[in-house]
């Protein structure tokens, strides 16, 4: 039908506008709850086609019912059939529903980013699929075209086709059923590993920063990987793994040892997530101020003998804050000059989300 | 798409023989049964199987079916005025809203073929709909969908600057320049576009051709008098490539198509509403469907404190008359008795109801329907009143019940369907080729945010800068727009 193109187009602009303003949308944690299973909510300010009109409350209308004058018509807006009062643009705004699929093509498409390639899996899964014909099958399947051509096939080679009187009569032979295949494909499987770092100088803006940026490093993964696992880690001096909702809302002080996180990193991909099967994405968000430098080598060496080896790439996000000296981040940059599998990003404020994701995402690992 | 069901079929027939019967007169009408999404679909495209493609529809469409989901709203019916007519109705609907549908759907047909203010419209308009959705495909095809679209963003924007009473005056001034005469000039240039500039007769005054100097003041005038039918004038006048004179034109053509239904809403679904409770009532309905049916009708006929429902208005005002007719409560005699009682029991049985609503709906169109035979005590009974926003409260208020009042909002608001009248007023204002618009001010000041962003897309069109004449907080203002920034400015000289 030839509206579904004219509503194809209709989100084409719509998804245009989106783009125009994703700045806008990604600094924005209004998106983020109005997150629901497969979309999100975003609203967008309503298209319509100017015209020259009557402003709608500048000229009243007549209605019908009880009340004395002076009281209050309710109904809110009054229908626009008697063309009293249009909508007012700005005052309303269209709310459209995005699916996380077609947001992360537009943060694909925004920042140019490569597409992900699995590291190759060695889980294979197996579906059926119902592609080919076979000659026997329950009468359900049958291919009523395929069993005809066959018969068609069989009456000219033999002779006894007569075109006048096209009859076609088929017999056991001719049947043709649907019947299925097995195919195995790879399955590519990934997690993601999300660390921060909630010692008393990470305030709450850098925590939104976190948030904001998980969630579309999120939603990009996603689009790659069906079925994303996503684990959460949170450290001061000591870490522990929590679960979605308490990484976000939690609040602890204290000094920082990165290198407990690490560790639980460390245990949860030994235990948990074999590195020929798995694709593990590790994205650490830090203030940057580690306790000590022993503690630092300490990091390093988790790093380099048991994380690295095993992840596609490891993300290390330094969120600036007032109280940080920003020091891990020279102290990796200085280990791994020139290690492809070590990605740094600094994020000085909400505007730098947008760089900081391509900073992460900017490679195909 | 599926046609009737046994049942209906049965059904349909008998409705027919019924509306026949009852001297109702309409063109073939072929009913078909589709399902709510493809109700949708058509909904959005105004009734159309086949509409030129663009957004606008799709959007439309959207709020449709997202209204439909919610449960918010429901398509009963729908009607093109074509001949034959198409009627469609909903799958799945209960027997007796199709048959409701049906008598209904009857009335309107009626309705377009006999009033006279139906009379120019394209009466093989599916085809017309479906041939300007050819052409304009093509001209995607060849100039890209976008830059189409966008051209047609700005034609939609000044969709409702027409003349929608120029289809009833006799062609005399149009024909004095046919539009076929008009088209042959546009051909003549198509092959050259590099020339167009300086053929078309908008160039020749756009670059200030001064060769007639001797020329009084009316000869550098155009248009000679304000021309309402804005439109046309850009179509004729605007540098325009072919394509988009065309587009312009199919534009301007739909637009003109429906403007006998916007001025006639309330007494066509008034007369449908008539005729389907009559029919319903008196010969269709069976025992059993009696309360399904009440309660059909008591959705349509609601009323709502802020919407006037023209079903309602529409069908009372027609019983109304039927009844003021029957017993002769009109002319000299009746408006000159002032014994209410007398008024009250007043019946001299003539019998003229039928015959007069049948006539009433041949002649009449909203306005002079309002004008005639809205009374006072009709708005009494009914519980009309003028509702206003009241900027002190931040919300709309009953206004008053003042029977003067009513009639005026009802008449202002159907005069030129509640739309500003706006005319082209000078095409060569301050001599430079600049385009001059007015708003004839009645009162009711446009909406400015709207109005500039149309400025910009009539701008596309027209290439030079352009103005408007309008009122702005009760100052006349000139709004200019020059293709970079707007500019406001007090009338001083036009």
């Amino acid at each position: 039908m030839s509206i579904r193109r004219d509503h194809s187009r209709f989100r084409d602009i719509v998804r245009g506008k989106i783009r125009e303003n994703f700045k806008k949308y990604v600094s924005h944690d209004e998106l983020i709850g109005k997150r629901e299973k497969d979309y999100v909510k975003i609203p967008v300010p309503y298209i319509d086609i100017p015209r020259f009109k009557y402003g709608p409350k500048q000229q009243g209308g007549v209605g019908q019912g009880d009340g004395k004058e002076g009281d209050a018509v309710d109904g809110g807006d009054p229908q626009s059939g008697e063309g009293q009062a249009g909508n007012n643009p700005g005052e309303h705004s269209l709310e459209v529903e995005m699916s996380f699929d077609e947001l992360a093509d537009i943060l694909g498409e925004e920042l140019q980013l490569p597409r992900i390639e699995p590291k190759g899996s060695k889980i294979q899964s197996q579906k059926t699929e119902y592609s080919g014909m076979a000659p026997v099958g329950p009468d359900s399947l049958r291919h009523f075209k395929s069993s005809y051509k066959r018969a068609l096939k069989r009456y000219i080679s033999s002779g006894i086709y007569n075109p006048k009187d096209p009859v076609v009569i088929p017999i056991r032979q001719d049947f043709r059923y649907r019947s299925f295949k097995t195919v195995t494909e790879p399955q590519a499987n990934a997690v993601v590993i999300y660390i921060m770092d909630v010692s008393g100088s990470m305030g709450e803006e850098q925590k939104e920063i976190v948030r904001l940026e998980s969630f579309w490093i999120n939603t990009w993964l996603k689009k790659h990987y069906k079925g994303l696992e996503t684990r959460f880690i949170v450290h001061d001096a000591a870490a522990k793994e929590v679960d979605e909702e308490t990484f976000f809302r939690t609040s602890e002080s204290g000094g920082t040892l990165i290198s407990s996180a690490y560790k639980v990193c460390r245990d949860i991909i030994n235990e948990e997530y074999p590195a020929d099967q798995w694709n593990i994405y590790p994205f650490h968000f830090s203030d940057g101020d580690n306790w000590s430098s022993d503690d630092t080598k300490l990091c390093m060496k988790i790093l380099t003998e048991d994380i690295l080896p095993k992840v596609n790439f490891f993300g290390y996000g330094q969120v600036e804050s007032k109280y940080g000296s920003g020091q891990f981040y020279k102290d990796l940059e200085k280990e791994y000059p020139s290690n492809e599998k070590v990605v740094l990003s600094k994020i000085k404020n909400k505007e730098h989300i947008l760089a900081s994701i391509k900073d992460f995402l900017g490679k195909s690992r | 798409m599926a046609n009737l069901t046994p049942e209906l079929e049965k059904a349909r027939q008998k409705i027919l023989a019924i509306a026949k019967d009852f001297g109702l007169d309409f063109y073939d009408t072929i009913f078909e049964i589709i399902t709510y999404d493809q109700m949708n679909q058509f909904a959005a495209y105004g009734g159309f199987p086949v509409r030129y493609p663009h957004w606008r529809f799709g959007m439309d469409y959207e709020k449709l079916a997202k209204s439909y989901e919610y449960g918010l709203s429901k398509i009963y019916e729908m009607v093109i005025n074509n001949d034959p007519c198409y009627a469609y109705l909903m799958e799945g609907n209960r027997t007796v809203d199709q048959k409701l549908v049906m008598a209904h759907v009857y009335g309107h047909c009626d309705f377009f073929k006999n009033n006279k203010w139906f009379a120019p419209t394209d009466r093989k308009m599916m085809d017309t709909m479906a041939n300007h959705a050819t052409r304009i495909r093509r001209y995607i095809d060849r100039y890209g969908v976008d830059e189409v679209e966008t051209f047609i963003d700005h034609c939609l924007s000044l969709e409702n600057l027409i003349d929608r009473y120029s289809p009833y005056i006799p062609k005399s001034s149009e024909r004095g320049r046919p539009e076929e005469e008009e088209k042959k000039g546009s051909l003549f240039t198509s092959g050259k576009e590099f020339l167009d500039e300086y053929i078309s007769s908008a160039a020749k005054f756009r670059a200030g051709d001064h060769h007639s100097e001797q020329g009084q003041e009316e000869h550098m005038r155009i248009p000679e008098r304000p021309e309402r039918d804005v439109l046309l004038f850009l179509m004729k006048h605007a540098p325009l490539k072919n394509w988009q004179q065309d587009v312009l034109s199919i534009v301007r053509a739909e637009a003109y198509y429906f403007v006998p239904q916007g001025m006639t809403k309330i007494m066509n679904e008034g007369w449908a509403s008539y005729w389907h409770s009559k029919m319903m009532t008196e010969k269709i309905l069976s025992d059993s469907e009696v309360i399904d049916y009440a309660d059909a009708c008591a959705g349509t006929l609601a009323m709502s404190p802020m919407s006037f429902n023209p079903y309602k208005v529409g069908i009372e005002l027609f019983r109304n008359i039927e009844e003021r007719w029957n017993k002769g409560r009109f002319g000299k005699e009746w408006n000159e008795c002032t014994d209410i009682a007398e008024k009250k029991s007043w019946d001299k049985k003539l019998g003229l109801g039928r015959e007069k609503i049948f006539q009433v709906r041949r002649d009449y169109n909203d306005v002079t329907f309002i004008d005639e035979f809205l009374t006072e005590e009709f708005c009494v009974d009914n519980k009309m009143f003028v509702y206003r926003f009241n900027n002190r409260t931040g919300q709309y208020e009953v206004d008053t019940r003042n029977f003067p009042a009513i009639k005026k909002q009802l008449l202002f608001q159907l005069t030129n369907f509640g739309q500003p009248i706006i005319t082209v007023e000078n095409a060569n204002y301050k001599n430079r080729g600049e385009l001059l618009l007015r708003h004839l001010y009645e009162g009711v000041e446009m909406q400015t945010n709207y109005m500039e962003e149309t400025l910009k897309n009539l701008h596309k069109i027209w290439k030079r800068p352009v103005h408007i004449s309008t009122t702005i907080d009760n100052k006349e203002q000139f709004v200019g727009y020059d293709g970079k920034e707007l500019s406001h400015s007090d009338a001083v000289s036009a």
